[in-house]
């Protein structure tokens, strides 16, 4: 199952990377197959029933949401560039995090980057590490609320049991 | 449809041009990063939707291009973020600091 | 027409990145800038493709951004190991 399912990922890409000659899709397959063998060998992921769901979240209550936060983002630093003296207030924080997995904490980490006035600097065991560019109020309880809750909460369906 | 196009081509360009204009502006290198990447990662996805309206049949590849760069530039942000706080001393205007316990005394003086 | 602007735009965008890598105080300014340099490249790259019509050089941004990712991961390496152990 899991070694199908990569498989079919990666001929994929290659089948969108080459045109559709029978010569290029023969060496595809067979590139596909080795670094299939690789791939599952090395790194630890499982693939199972539940994926149709995970996919349906996944593309049509994270993809919606985390475009609105990419241009609200970017609002915020349209402003924050054209205003004449740059309002600031910078600090580092520290956000717990319920999601497992390095997948599932990699893809949170990437949405932080992009959601307006983050960036995940590093992670930790459950730790993510966020420089803000405006820290509102200085309370630890709040960071979770404030910053994290929007994209764990659809994360964690996706990506949890 | 070459209308759509024209105007994701002009949004693009703009988003481009701001997050030049933020690697430019802003006072220090975080605020750098984080202007520098939010800018040039919707434009870089605005310029390829553009192009993706005005040549359909390129959808596919231009989705891949798409894909990739959602992944790979927060992360390697990401990264220089975390070599920045590594090798360099801080911005002296923080309100509050939580990675100076994850890395302990052993970074600068 | 637009295409003018839009190229334009793209150039002042690229003309403030390499302001900001000549004068970046820190290696690590420098870093940041050449990295939104490569990302306004392969917008560059995939409106050459528009403009000359040709399928070829959306392959030249893949393999273009790929580049950009490993040469920002070596060059914050670098930085990171520069000061980092002593």
């Amino acid at each position: 199952m899991k070694h199908i399912a990569t498989f079919l990922v990666l001929f994929v890409i290659y089948g969108l990377l080459t045109n559709f000659v029978i010569d290029e899709l023969l060496i595809g397959a067979l590139v596909s197959l080795v670094l299939t063998i690789f791939i599952a060998k090395y790194t630890n992921y499982s693939i199972d029933y539940k994926l149709p769901i995970r996919l349906a979240v996944f593309l049509f209550a994270y993809l919606p949401v985390f475009f609105g936060q990419l241009v609200l983002a970017n609002l915020d630093v349209a402003k924050r560039v054209l205003s004449p003296k740059i309002p600031l207030n910078p600090g580092f924080i520290k956000v717990k995090t319920d999601l497992k997995g390095d997948f599932a904490k990699l893809t949170l980490a990437n949405s932080i980057t992009l959601t307006p006035g983050t960036l995940s600097v590093d992670i930790d065991g459950d730790y993510l590490y966020i420089h803000t560019i405006d820290v509102k109020e200085n309370d630890p309880a709040k960071f979770r609320q404030q910053f994290t809750q929007l994209f764990e909460k659809i994360l964690g369906v996706v990506f949890n049991d | 449809m070459a209308i759509i196009s024209q105007i994701f081509l002009l949004l693009g360009a703009v988003f481009y041009l701001l997050g030049g204009l933020g690697i430019l502006r802003m006072p220090d290198t975080f605020d750098r990063i984080q202007a520098g990447t939010k800018a040039t990662t919707l434009g870089a996805f605005s310029i390829l939707l553009g192009v993706g309206f005005a040549q359909p049949g390129w959808l596919l590849k231009i989705v891949l291009i798409i894909i990739f760069i959602a992944i790979s530039n927060p992360i390697g942000s990401s990264v220089i973020a975390k070599a920045t706080y590594k090798s360099y001393e801080k911005p002296t205007n923080l309100k509050r600091d939580d990675i100076k316990e994850l890395f302990g005394g052993e970074i600068n003086e | 027409m637009i295409n003018y602007i839009v190229f334009g735009l793209l150039g002042l965008g690229l003309l403030f990145a390499v302001i900001r890598f000549v004068k970046g105080p820190q290696l690590s300014d420098r870093v940041v800038s050449l990295d939104t340099f490569n990302m306004i490249v392969i917008g560059l790259i995939v409106l050459i493709a528009l403009v000359y019509n040709n399928n070829l050089y959306l392959d030249i941004a893949i393999v273009y951004s790929i580049l950009a990712f490993l040469e920002t991961i070596v060059f914050a390496r670098y930085l990171e190991g520069r000061h980092g152990n002593h």
